[in-house]
C-alpha cells in the first residue's frame, strides 16, 4: 500500500487516491457513517417542520404560501446545484493530479456556495421584515432550525474548502490531502442533497399551500 | 501498566493519559470515569431508596428528590453503563480483530473527553443552583416549567457528551470494517465484537435524534423559540418522539454489548464454541434492526389512537423472537460444557433469569391495553431495572472481572470477587422484585413520599434493605481493586486458560502495538484454535516489519474544554449577565482554533524500527 509522504507523478498518480491508504480508507468509510447520522439529523428536523408547519398563534402571522416567492429560492438552489457539478470537475481534477485545475474550480465551487448563502440571508432577512422570524411563531422556530441548520452546513463547508485551499496552496497534491479534498466534496454533495429536499419539502409544498 | 510506565513520574504519566491515543489507555480512562460516575449515580440511588424506606419520609424535600431522581437515571445511562461498555469495547474490540489501534485514535481520545467534560458540566449544576428535576426523559412540558438553570445543565451537558458518543460510534464502525486481521471474516468475528458493531450503527442513527430534540429545547428555553409552546403554535408531543426515537434504540446500545460480553463468558468458561453462532449474530442485528420501529412503546397512554398503538405492540413483542434465540443458545452453550464457575461466569449464569424476568415484564408492557394500568407505576420500574441492572449492570461487573487482567495485567481476587456477586444479585432482587407487587398495588413513580396503610411500607422497606446489600457488594468490589492492584501479582497472556478470541493470545496487558505481527485468523475462536494444535501463538500473517503507529496529542483535552467553557456562557446568556458573551465566544473560540490547529497541522504518526522490535523479544507480543 502507498505511503503517504511519497513524491508523485502524474504517470504514478494511483486510480483512486482517497481511498489508496489505510488512513485514506478510513477517513473515506468513516465519512461516509457521519453522513448516514447526518441525514437522520435533517430528518428529524425535516420531521419537525411538517409537524409545526403553518402553526402561528393567531391569524396575523404570515403562513407558508404568503412567504415564499418562487423566483428567489429557484436562483438559489440553481446556484447550490451549479457548486456541485463544479465541485465534480474539482474531483476529477484532483485524480488527474492536476492541482491548478482542481484548486480553480474548488473556488468556483466556494463562490457559487457564497451566493448561495448571501440569497439565502437576503431571503431571511425579507421573511423577519413581514413578521416571521425565530420567535414569533412555532412555525418560525422550525423553519429557521431547518433551513438555518442547511445554511450552517453550508457556511461550514466553505470554511472548509477554502482552508483546505489555503493550506495545501504551496504545496499540490499528495496521498495525505488528496481523501481531505474528496471528503469535503462528499459533504458538499450532501448538503446540496439536502437542500433538494427543503426546495420540495419546504418551498414547493409551500407554496401549494 | 507496560514495564517503563512504572518508570515514570507521576506528572509524566499524567500528561501521558492526558494525551493518548491508545485504544487500551483510553478504555482505562473510561472504566475510571464511568466508575465513578456510576458511583455517584449509586448514591443517589441510596438517597432515593432513604428516603422511600418509611412513609412521609423528610429525608430529603420534595424539590431535592425530583433533582436526585433525575440525576440518577441521568447519570447511569449517560454517565455510567454507556462509557464503561466504552471502557470494554475500547479494551477488547481491536485486540479482538487482530488491529493495532481503531481507525480513529484522534477520534477515540476525542470522544472519551467530550463524554467526560459533559459528564462535569452536568454534575457541576449540584453547585450551581440546583440540579435538572424533569426526569431522565426530561418532557418538554416540565423542562420549560423548570425554574433553575438545572435543565439547562441537563440540555448542553447532554449535547456535549453525546457529541463524544456519536464520535465513538462511527470510530468503532469504520475500525471493524476496515481494520480486521487476515482472516478475520464477519462471520469468523467473536460476539462482542459483533454486538459492539451493531451497537455503534445504533449509536450513529438514534444518537442525532437526541442531537436536535435537545437543540430545539435549548432553543426553546435559551433562545426564545416556541417548538413546545402551545400558546405560539407549538407541540410538546415532539420532544416526546424525538426522544424516544433514540431513547430506545439507546436500550438496546446498552443491552447488546453485554449480551457480547456473556457470550464471550459463557464460551469461554463452558469450554465449548458458542452454541448457534451464526443464529446469534442474526438475532443481534435483527434486535437492532427492530430496536428503531418500537420507540412509540414509551407513549401507548399519550393518545396516538389504537392504530398506532397496535402496531408498535406488535413489533415490540417481535423482539422476544430474536431475544429468546440469544437465550436458549447461551444455555445450550452451556449444555454439555465442562463449566467453571468463576465470578464471570457467576455473572452470566445469574443474569439468564434476571434477564428473562425483565423481558417477560416487557412484554407485559408491550402490550398496550394493559399498559394503561402499568404506566407510571412501580411496575415499570421493576421492568426496566431488571432489563438494566439485570442485564447491563451484570454484564459490566461480569465484564470488569472477566477483562480486568487484559486490561491491568492482574487478576481481581475471586474469593471477594463471589462475595459481591452473592450480594448483589440478592439485592438487586430485594430491591426491585417487590417493586412489580407495589407498582400492582397503585404504587406511582417519581413521587418523593407516600401515605401509611395503603399497603406499602413493607414492600418499600424490603427494597430499601436491598439497595444498600448492593452498596456493600460495590464497596467490596473496590476493596478487592485497591487490594489486587497493591498486591500486584502478574498474570501471563491468558489468565483464565481457556481464552478463545484474539486478546488472549498477547500479554497482559499487551505492548502498546498491541501485535508484533499480524496473527493470521483461521477461523471461529482462533487462539482456542491453535491452543487445540498444540501451539503456543498464533501464527503470523506477516513478516516482522515497521509499524506505524499515531502521535499523540493534547488537542481533544482543549476542543471538549472550550465546548465546557461555551456551554456556561450560553447557559447565563439568558440572565443577562455581561459576562456571558464573552465566556461563550471564547469557549468557542477555544474548541474552533484547537479545531485549525489540528486541520492545518500535518500529523503522520511514526513508526516503530523493525531492529527495536526484535530487541523486544521478552516482553512477548508476538502475534
Amino acid at each position: 500500500m502507498a505511503a503517504v509522504q511519497d513524491k508523485f507523478t502524474e504517470m504514478t498518480w494511483p486510480s483512486s487516491p482517497e481511498k489508496a491508504t489505510l488512513e485514506a480508507k478510513n477517513k473515506f468509510l468513516g465519512f461516509w457513517f457521519f453522513l448516514g447520522g447526518e441525514t437522520v439529523l435533517f430528518g428529524s428536523l425535516f420531521a419537525t417542520y411538517l409537524a409545526l408547519k403553518d402553526k402561528v398563534p393567531d391569524s396575523s402571522h404570515p403562513l407558508a404560501k404568503d412567504l415564499y416567492s418562487m423566483e428567489l429560492t429557484f436562483a438559489a438552489t440553481m446556484l447550490l446545484l451549479t457548486s456541485s457539478l463544479t465541485s465534480v470537475y474539482a474531483m476529477y481534477h484532483m485524480k488527474n493530479f492536476n492541482f491548478q485545475r482542481m484548486q480553480a474550480w474548488l473556488l468556483i465551487t466556494v463562490l457559487l456556495g457564497a451566493a448561495f448563502l448571501g440569497l439565502e440571508i437576503y431571503e431571511f432577512s425579507h421573511y423577519v421584515h413581514e413578521g416571521h422570524t425565530f420567535t414569533s411563531s412555532a412555525f418560525g422556530s422550525a423553519f429557521y432550525s431547518l433551513v438555518g441548520f442547511h445554511g450552517g452546513h453550508v457556511a461550514f463547508g466553505l470554511l472548509w474548502i477554502l482552508s483546505l485551499m489555503v493550506r495545501n496552496a504551496k504545496r499540490g497534491l499528495d496521498l495525505y490531502n488528496a481523501p481531505k479534498f474528496y471528503v469535503a466534496s462528499l459533504y458538499w454533495h450532501f448538503i446540496d442533497v439536502v437542500w433538494v429536499f427543503i426546495f420540495t419539502v419546504v418551498y414547493l409544498m409551500g407554496m401549494v399551500g | 501498566m507496560s514495564t517503563y510506565a512504572h518508570k515514570k513520574s507521576f506528572g509524566a504519566t499524567v500528561w501521558d493519559y492526558l494525551t493518548t491515543v491508545d485504544h487500551k489507555k483510553i478504555g482505562i480512562l473510561y472504566l475510571i470515569a464511568g466508575g465513578f460516575f456510576f458511583l455517584v449515580g449509586g448514591l443517589e440511588a441510596l438517597f432515593i431508596r432513604v428516603q422511600l424506606a418509611v412513609p412521609n419520609n423528610d429525608f430529603v424535600s420534595a424539590g431535592l428528590y425530583n433533582e436526585i431522581l433525575t440525576m440518577h437515571g441521568t447519570t447511569m445511562i449517560f454517565l455510567a453503563a454507556m462509557p464503561l461498555i466504552f471502557a470494554f469495547m475500547n479494551a477488547a474490540i481491536p485486540l479482538q480483530i487482530g488491529a493495532r489501534d481503531v481507525a480513529f485514535p484522534f477520534l477515540n481520545s476525542l470522544g472519551f473527553w467530550l463524554f467526560f467534560f459533559g459528564g462535569v458540566f452536568l454534575n457541576c449544576s449540584w453547585f450551581l443552583g440546583g440540579a435538572p428535576d424533569a426526569g431522565w426523559t426530561s418532557y418538554a412540558s416540565l423542562t420549560l416549567e423548570s425554574d433553575t438553570h438545572g435543565v439547562d445543565f441537563y440540555i448542553l451537558g447532554l449535547q456535549i457528551s453525546g457529541i463524544g458518543t456519536l464520535i465513538g460510534g462511527i470510530n468503532f464502525l469504520v475500525t471493524i470494517v476496515n481494520m480486521r486481521a487476515p482472516g478475520m471474516t464477519y462471520m469468523r468475528m467473536p460476539l462482542f465484537t459483533w454486538s459492539a458493531f451493531v451497537t455503534s450503527a445504533l449509536i450513529l442513527f438514534a444518537f442525532p435524534a437526541l442531537t436536535v430534540g435537545l437543540f430545539l429545547l435549548m432553543f426553546d428555553r435559551l433562545f426564545g423559540g416556541n417548538f413546545f409552546d402551545v400558546s405560539a403554535g407549538g407541540n410538546t408531543i415532539i420532544w416526546e418522539h424525538l426522544f424516544w426515537i433514540f431513547g430506545h434504540p439507546e436500550v438496546y446500545i446498552l443491552i447488546l454489548p453485554a449480551f457480547g460480553i456473556f457470550s464471550e463468558i459463557f464460551a469461554t468458561f463452558s469450554r465449548k464454541r458458542l452454541f448457534g453462532y451464526s443464529s446469534m449474530v442474526f438475532a443481534t442485528v435483527l434486535i437492532g434492526f427492530l430496536g428503531f420501529m418500537v420507540w412509540a412503546h414509551h407513549m401507548f397512554t399519550v393518545g396516538m389512537g389504537p392504530i398506532a398503538n397496535a402496531i408498535f405492540a406488535v413489533a415490540t413483542m417481535a423482539i422476544a423472537v430474536p431475544t429468546g434465540i440469544k437465550i436458549f443458545n447461551w444455555l445450550f452453550t452451556m449444555w454439555g460444557g465442562n463449566i467453571k464457575f468463576t465470578t464471570p461466569m457467576l455473572y452470566a449464569i445469574a443474569f439468564i433469569p434476571s434477564f428473562v424476568a425483565g423481558g417477560v415484564t416487557g412484554i407485559m408492557n408491550a402490550v398496550a391495553a394493559a399498559d394503561y394500568q402499568y404506566h407510571d407505576s412501580y411496575f415499570v420500574v421493576a421492568h426496566f431495572h431488571y432489563v438494566i441492572v439485570g442485564g447491563v449492570v451484570l454484564a459490566l461487573l461480569a465484564g470488569t472481572h472477566y477483562y480486568w487482567p487484559k486490561m491491568f495485567g492482574t487478576l481481581l481476587n475471586e474469593a471477594l470477587g463471589k462475595i459481591t456477586f452473592w450480594l448483589f444479585l440478592i439485592g438487586f432482587h430485594l430491591t426491585f422484585f417487590i417493586q412489580h407487587f407495589l407498582g400492582l398495588m397503585g404504587m406511582p413513580r417519581r413521587v418523593f413520599t407516600y401515605l401509611p396503610n395503603q399497603g406499602w411500607e413493607t414492600g418499600n422497606l424490603i427494597s430499601s434493605i436491598g439497595a444498600f446489600f448492593m452498596g456493600v457488594a460495590v464497596i467490596i468490589l473496590l476493596i478487592n481493586i485497591v487490594m489486587t492492584q497493591v498486591k500486584n501479582v502478574r498474570v501471563g497472556n491468558d489468565p483464565w486458560e481457556d481464552g478463545r478470541s484474539l486478546e488472549w493470545a498477547i500479554p497482559s496487558p499487551p505492548p502498546f502495538y498491541n501485535f508484533k505481527q499480524l496473527p493470521l485468523v483461521r477461523g471461529l475462536d482462533p487462539y482456542w484454535i491453535e491452543k487445540m494444535e498444540g501451539k503456543k501463538e498464533m501464527t503470523p500473517a506477516e513478516p516482522l516489519g515497521d509499524i506505524h503507529m499515531p502521535n499523540p496529542s493534547f488537542l481533544p483535552v482543549t476542543i471538549s474544554f472550550g465546548l465546557f467553557v461555551a456551554a456556561f456562557g450560553a447557559m447565563y446568556h439568558v440572565d443577562d449577565k455581561n459576562w456571558a458573551l464573552p465566556v461563550l465566544i471564547i469557549g468557542m473560540g477555544i474548541t474552533l482554533i484547537s479545531m485549525l490547529i489540528r486541520s492545518v497541522k500535518d500529523d503522520h504518526g511514526f513508526h516503530i524500527h523493525k531492529e527495536d522490535l526484535e530487541n523486544e523479544d521478552d516482553k512477548g507480543g508476538r502475534a
